[in-house]
């Protein structure tokens, strides 16, 4: 891969200079806060808004559909844009978080906020087809045998998605960790600070750094590669159950 | 298997008693589509809407920001139609033809969904540019490909590959190999085979894909502006013309440029769907059996 073979050309004390450098260990450290967050934020999300779609019938279901994709059609930029409008300097929520002295935009929620946006649609995804081929009869087996609703869905309809479930994290970390766009927007790029690794990049890159920005898009190349490597692993293992989920 | 329709739980547990549940089951993800995606995406139009119809003309039927959207569009449409053409041919081989290495290969179609943008866009460059392993045999036949609109095109292509391959590969894969060999034997000639069997069969599914291709195209930001150089009216993306827009804290002018972009990102995905409906109908009468075996 070109990425590991631009960031070792000055050799490997460079490289660990540059990752281990103080600004970059912060973005770094602030790339795995926002995933950390956002990452099981839409776990939630997205486990809820599957079972809600799968399991009942209701109306405006297909609306909430779309809803749900929706974040994939719509630009990185514009997910940005829409916090900066909302809680910015001018923006219409800004009263609010003026009295109760919450910095948004320019700091870290502003940020784990456009990372949930961006990569909302993958768990819930990844769970609908599933739980929709599944059906209902195992949950109307364990209600019939006295289970209460809470039972159902822990005993019964979450084992049954494990897996699937396991995939739409790995794909959303993935997009987590590396959203540039939307993050880009709302961090405003103070370093040490406000900045995730993907701008850690795109500063360095800009500086003519080159050796170093590549160094630290090597980590996230790396991470790239760890994540296909577990998504091959369980498609091997669990082919036939991803498989499913997997047409639609 | 029989399949029972989805709504018996809900009718043998009692109607009320079920809805009160349901209730409070998706109040969470509607609460958080709501709060998170659907308010702030609202903001949008709002905002707009408050500028008035002869500032938003102005706004957008200035020469910079139309440049920029015709940009964006034109290329994000280019790369989803290369995407429509190599991503069939990917997704054909790795249906139908086994060879060494076959699932690296597969592995790797998915990288750039795995890749951080970013990364994506100054490996790129770095590879295109004119000293680049690829640029520097490109740039002596005179094809400049890094900081020029055909840099754009190459960074979304590689963005949007897997849409289209992803999309296509399981359906080409239920449309079984009997109905290439029944056409055959029936005397259809090699091409007939693939036009009036195979794709109309696969048509809603690559037209998905080019739609996806197309839809993130348009908004991609992160690969692209390290590749393409940049240049107002030239090169400048209109995602990039938001940033800009934004960075001088002229928000009017940033929202008019992203409302017009969804604006016209939903009218042509509205389109595309319209088509795949078409398109579905079109499939059941031309090919029925791969239907009837759903």
């Amino acid at each position: 891969m070109l990425v590991f073979a631009e960031a070792l050309r000055n050799g490997l004390g460079t490289y660990v200079k540059a990752i281990t450098d103080p600004d970059a260990l912060s973005a770094i450290k602030l790339t795995l806060i926002a995933a950390g967050i956002a990452v099981p934020a839409n776990l939630v999300f997205g486990v809820a808004a599957a079972w809600a779609i799968a399991k009942f019938e209701f109306r405006g279901k297909t609306f909430l559909t779309t809803l749900i994709d929706l974040p994939f059609s719509v630009s990185p930029v514009v997910a940005g844009l829409i916090y900066v409008l909302m809680f910015g300097a001018s923006g219409w929520a800004r009263p609010l978080l003026d009295t109760a002295d919450i910095q948004i935009i320019f700091a870290v929620p502003g940020i784990v906020l456009a990372t949930i946006f961006v990569t909302f649609p993958f768990i819930a995804r990844e769970l609908i087809p599933l739980m929709q081929q599944q059906g209902t009869d195992d949950e109307q087996a364990a209600l019939s045998l006295g289970a209460n609703g809470w039972q159902t869905f822990w005993y019964v309809t979450l084992p049954n998605v494990k897996w699937a479930l396991l995939y739409g994290v790995l794909l959303c970390n993935a997009r987590a960790m590396g959203e540039f766009g939307a993050v880009s927007v709302v961090s405003g790029h103070i370093r040490g600070q406000t900045n995730t690794m993907p701008l850690h990049v795109e500063i360095l890159y800009n500086e003519y750094n080159f050796a170093a920005s590549f160094a630290v898009a090597s980590l996230l190349a790396g991470l790239a590669l760890l994540t296909l490597a577990l998504k091959s692993f369980l498609e091997a293992r669990h082919g036939s159950e991803l498989a499913r989920s997997q047409k639609h | 298997m029989t399949s029972m329709p989805h709504s018996t739980l809900a009718r043998t547990r009692g109607t009320a008693f079920a809805a009160a549940r349901l209730r409070s089951r998706s109040a969470l993800p509607c609460s958080g589509l709501g709060l998170i995606v659907l308010i702030p995406l609202a903001g949008v139009f709002f905002k707009a809407a408050t500028l008035g119809p002869a500032e938003i003309w102005n706004i957008v039927s200035s020469e910079r920001v139309l440049a920029a959207l015709k940009l964006s569009f034109g290329t994000a449409l280019l790369a989803a139609l290369l995407n429509a053409v190599f991503g069939l041919l990917v997704a054909w081989v790795f249906v139908r033809y086994e060879f060494p290495g076959k699932r690296l290969f597969d592995a790797a179609i998915d990288l750039p969904f795995a890749l951080p943008t970013a990364v994506a866009g100054i490996a790129l460059t770095a590879l295109y540019a004119g000293n680049g392993w690829i640029g520097s045999l490109l740039e002596p036949l005179g094809l400049k490909v890094a900081y020029t609109p055909l840099g754009i095109v190459v960074a979304l292509t590689f963005i949007g590959l897997p849409f289209v391959v992803r999309t296509v590969e399981p359906v080409l894969r239920d449309a079984e190999k009997e109905f290439e060999e029944a056409a055959a034997s029936l005397g259809a000639r090699r091409w007939q085979t693939i036009w009036r069997v195979i794709l109309p069969s696969i048509l809603p599914s690559l037209l998905t894909g080019f739609a996806l291709a197309f839809a993130r195209g348009v908004g991609e930001y992160g690969s692209v502006i390290f590749i393409a150089g940049n240049i107002p009216f030239v090169s400048e993306i209109a995602p990039l013309l938001i940033v800009i827009r934004l960075e001088e804290f002229n928000y009017a002018a940033a929202t008019t440029v992203a409302a017009t972009m969804l604006v016209v990102s939903f009218a042509m995905l509205l389109v595309i769907n319209v088509l795949q409906a078409w398109s579905n109908r079109h499939s059941i009468r031309h090919a029925p059996t791969a239907i009837k075996e759903k």
